[in-house]
C-alpha cells in the first residue's frame, strides 16, 4: 500500500489541527459529559454523541445503559509476577485506585462504579525486573467489571503483559502510575473469542523523566473499545503508544487515544496500524493529542495506517491535534487508509510467488516496522505468528 | 526447446463501463534462443499483450490461445505462469512497502526453482548479479521498488531476470526512462541472459535505440492491437527512418 492514494469505499479519514487561541479544548467539548468516577454523571448514550457515534451500542450487551449485571464468576484474573513485585487484591476504598485518570465515558464510569475488588501490582522504586509481569484475564462466559492498577516506584523498570482471552462481557479500567524516571512497557493483547465484548479505559500517569510504552494488540472479540490515555506528572516524560489490530468480518474494534501534554518538555509518539478483512469488519481509530498552553517544548507525532484486504470492511480514522502554544519542538499527524493493492499482488505472483504467500508478504511487511518497535522478543514472535494465523484463516 | 505460441489472441478491458477490445488477433511464435522485438506507437496494445501473457486480472481474453511447450498458459494462474517459465519485466514496476528486496528475491527464487536456494551460494549469486548491474548492495535491504528511480527499477527487473532464468522473457519498455549509461548496463544484463541460449526474448519497445545493444532476430510492427508487419533487424532501420505513420494510418482504416 502506498501512501493513502486510494481511499476505499467505506472509509473515512478526517483530520484536524486546531490551533486554539484560548484553553477552550475541543477534545473536552466533544464529550457529552465531563470526566467523572460516578456513572450517574453520564447520560445513557443514544449513539449520536461524538464519542459514541461509531460504536454499535446494541452490541455492548448492556454495558452502556446499566443493564449488564456482573455474574460474579466467569472472568478470571491471574497475576504472575517475578520476585520483588507486590500483588494485592483490594477493596473499592483503596486510596491507590483511580489516580492515573478519571473515566471519560459512561462505560468507563460504569466499570469504576461497579467493580467490587481491584488488583494492585506494585514494583518498588529502583527495582529493575528482568522478567515480565503477566496478567491473564480469561473469560468463561461471564460479565464483569474490573479495575487494575500497575504502579512503578521511581526508577523502577518493568514489562507487563496483559492477556485477554476467552469469552466475556467486560468493562474494566487500568491505571498505570509511573514514578520519576520509571520505565514501563505494557502489552495489552485482546485475543478474545468471537463473542466477547470488552470496553475499557487505560490511563497512564507518566512521572518526571519517566518512559511509558504501550502496545495495544487487538485481534479478537465482537466489540472491543479501548481508550488508551496519557497525562504527565512532570517534565521530561515520554510516551510511545503503539497499536496493532486485525479486524475480521463482523468485528468492531475501536481505539480512542488521548495524549494530554499538560506539562512542558514531554514527548509522545503514537503509531497504530490495522488490517481489515471481511464483511462488516469495522475499525475505528481516534487519535486526540492536546498540547496545553503551558506545555512548551512538546514533541509529538501520531500516525494511523489501515490496510483494507477485502471489500465490505470499513475504517474510520480521525487524528486530531490541538495546539495551544507555539513554543513546541514538533507536532504532526498522519492517517492513511489503503486497499490491499492488487497490483502488488500481481507483481509478486508474476515472480512465481503463490497468492497466499504474496498476501502474507505484503501484510507482514505492513506490520513489520511496528512489530519491531515493541522490543519484547517473545511478544514480537507471538504477534507475527498471530498475524499469520489471521491471514491463514482469511485465505482458507 | 521451449516455445511460446500465441494464436489469434483477442483481449478486452473494461473502461468507463464499456468493454474495449485492445488486442485484435495477435499471432506470434517465440522460441528459446530467439529475440523478437515488438515495436509500435503509444497505445497500440504492446503492454496489453505483455500483461495478458503474464495473466494480469484486468485483461480479459476473449479469443485465441497461448501455449508454452504445448501447455495452455491461459488456464494458469499468474504465479503458475511464472513458475512455468514466463517472465515479465514490467514497464512500471510496482512498489511493495515493507518487503525487502532480499526477502522478495529469495521468496521468488524459491518459488520458481521449486526449492529454497542454498543460503551461501544464494548470497553470492545475488551479490554478483547486483555488481554486474552496478547496483549498490544497499538495495538488498530496501523495500521493493520503494523510492527507486526509474533506472533503478529497470535494473531491479533485469536483476530478477538474471536470477530467475525464465524460458521466455517479455521485456516491456525496459529501455524507457534510461539514460545512455543505464541503457548499456541493462542491455548487457539482458544479453548475458540471452547468451545462455536458453531464453526466448520478447523485447517490447517504442524506440529503436535499445536495438543497437540488443540485436533482434525478428522485428514486428504492432499497431492497433495486432502485428501488421514482420521482418528481420532491417525492419527496425526502416522504422527509425520512417516512423510509424504508415502503419497507424493503415491500422486506423483497417
Ligand atoms: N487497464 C486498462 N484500462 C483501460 N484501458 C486500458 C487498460 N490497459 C490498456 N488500456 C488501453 O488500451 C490501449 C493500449 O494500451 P497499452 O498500454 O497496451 O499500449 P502500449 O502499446 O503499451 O502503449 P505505450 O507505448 O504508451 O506503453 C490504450 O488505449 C489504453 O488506454
Ligand atoms: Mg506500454
Amino acid at each position: 500500500m502506498a501512501e493513502a492514494q486510494n481511499i476505499p469505499v467505506g472509509s473515512t479519514t478526517a483530520g484536524a489541527i486546531a490551533v486554539a487561541a484560548e484553553a477552550d479544548s475541543t477534545v473536552a467539548t466533544r464529550m457529552s459529559a465531563p470526566p467523572s468516577f460516578d456513572v450517574a454523571d453520564f447520560p445513557v448514550p443514544h449513539g449520536r454523541e461524538e464519542e459514541w457515534r461509531f460504536t454499535p451500542l446494541e452490541r455492548l450487551r448492556g454495558l452502556h445503559d446499566g443493564t449488564a449485571t456482573a455474574t460474579g464468576e466467569g472472568v478470571k484474573v491471574a497475576v504472575e509476577a517475578p520476585e520483588g513485585v507486590t500483588v494485592e487484591t483490594v477493596g473499592r476504598d483503596d486510596a491507590r485506585l483511580g489516580r492515573a485518570g478519571t473515566p471519560v465515558d459512561r462505560v468507563a464510569a460504569q466499570a469504576y462504579s461497579a467493580f467490587e475488588q481491584a488488583s494492585v501490582v506494585t514494583v518498588p522504586k529502583e527495582t529493575v525486573l528482568t522478567e515480565p509481569i503477566r496478567i491473564a484475564v480469561h473469560g468463561e462466559g461471564g460479565t464483569a467489571y474490573g479495575h487494575q492498577v500497575v504502579e512503578l516506584g521511581a526508577f523502577a523498570e518493568a514489562v507487563v503483559v496483559i492477556d485477554h482471552t476467552g469469552d466475556a462481557v467486560l468493562a474494566a479500567n487500568v491505571d498505570y502510575v509511573l514514578g520519576d524516571g520509571a520505565k514501563l512497557t505494557v502489552v495489552s493483547v485482546q485475543d478474545w473469542d468471537d463473542k466477547a465484548v470488552h470496553v475499557g479505559q487505560h490511563n497512564a500517569l507518566v512521572g518526571r523523566d519517566a518512559s511509558f510504552k504501550s502496545v495495544v494488540v487487538t485481534f479478537g472479540g465482537d466489540v472491543v473499545r479501548l481508550h488508551p490515555r496519557v497525562t504527565y506528572a512532570g517534565p521530561g516524560g515520554e510516551a510511545e503508544l503503539y497499536g496493532l489490530y486485525f479486524t475480521d468480518a463482523g468485528q468492531h474494534q475501536e481505539h480512542r487515544l488521548l495524549v494530554d501534554h499538560n506539562v512542558p518538555h514531554c514527548k509522545s509518539n503514537v503509531a497504530y496500524k490495522g488490517a481489515l478483512q471481511g464483511d462488516d469488519a469495522h475499525a475505528v481509530w481516534i487519535g486526540d493529542v492536546l498540547i496545553e498552553a503551558k506545555a512548551e517544548g512538546t514533541d509529538t507525532y501520531e500516525m494511523n495506517r489501515n490496510l483494507v484486504l477485502t471489500d465490505g470492511a470499513r475504517v474510520d480514522s480521525v487524528p486530531n491535534l490541538e495546539i495551544e502554544t507555539g513554543e513546541i519542538v514538533g507536532a504532526g499527524h498522519a492517517s492513511a487508509t489503503g486497499r490491499f493493492d492488487d497490483e502488488q499482488l500481481f507483481y509478486l505472483m508474476a515472480r512465481g510467488i503463490p497468492e497466499i504467500d504474496a498476501r502474507r508478504l505484503v501484510v507482514r511487511g505492513f506490520f513489520a516496522e511496528l512489530v519491531q518497535q515493541i522490543g519484547v522478543p517473545d511478544i514480537e514472535e507471538r504477534l507475527i505468528a498471530k498475524i499469520e494465523e489471521e491471514l491463514e484463516a482469511s485465505v482458507a | 526447446m521451449a516455445t511460446l505460441e500465441i494464436r489469434d489472441l483477442h483481449v478486452t478491458v473494461e473502461a468507463d463501463n464499456a468493454t474495449k477490445e485492445i488486442l485484435k488477433g495477435v499471432d506470434l511464435t517465440v522460441k528459446q534462443g530467439e529475440t523478437h522485438a515488438i515495436m509500435g506507437p503509444n497505445g497500440s496494445g504492446k503492454s496489453t499483450l505483455a500483461y495478458s501473457l503474464a495473466g494480469h486480472p484486468k485483461y480479459t481474453i476473449t479469443g485465441g490461445t497461448v501455449t508454452l511447450d504445448g501447455e495452455d498458459v491461459l488456464e494458469m494462474s499468474v504465479d503458475e505462469r511464472a513458475r512455468a517459465g514466463l517472465f515479465l519485466a514490467m514497464q512500471y514496476p510496482v512498489e511493495v512497502p515493507g518487503v525487502s528486496v532480499s526477502n522478495f528475491l529469495r521468496t521468488s527464487a524459491t518459488a520458481v526453482r521449486g526449492e529454497a536456494p542454498k543460503l551461501r551460494t544464494w548470497v553470492k549469486e545475488v551479490k554478483e548479479a547486483m555488481e554486474r548491474l552496478n547496483m549498490d548492495p544497499a538495495f538488498a535491504e530496501r523495500n521493493v521498488n520503494e523510492g527507486f528511480s526509474g533506472g533503478e527499477k529497470k535494473r531491479h527487473e533485469i536483476l530478477q531476470l538474471e536470477l530467475l532464468k525464465p524460458k521466455i522473457a517479455i521485456l516491456d519498455e525496459t529501455d524507457s526512462g534510461l539514460d545512455v549509461d543505464a541503457l548499456r548496463v541493462v542491455s548487457e544484463g539482458v544479453n548475458r541472459v540471452r547468451e545462455t541460449g536458453e531464453v526466448g526474448t520478447l523485447l517490447i519497445t517504442h524506440y529503436t535505440r535499445i536495438l543497437r545493444y540488443i540485436k533482434p532476430d525478428y522485428v514486428h510492427v504492432f499497431s492497433a492491437g495486432r502485428i501488421v508487419e514482420s521482418g528481420g533487424a532491417e525492419l527496425a532501420d526502416k522504422l527509425e527512418e520512417e516512423g510509424y505513420e504508415a502503419y497507424t494510418k493503415g491500422g486506423a482504416s483497417a
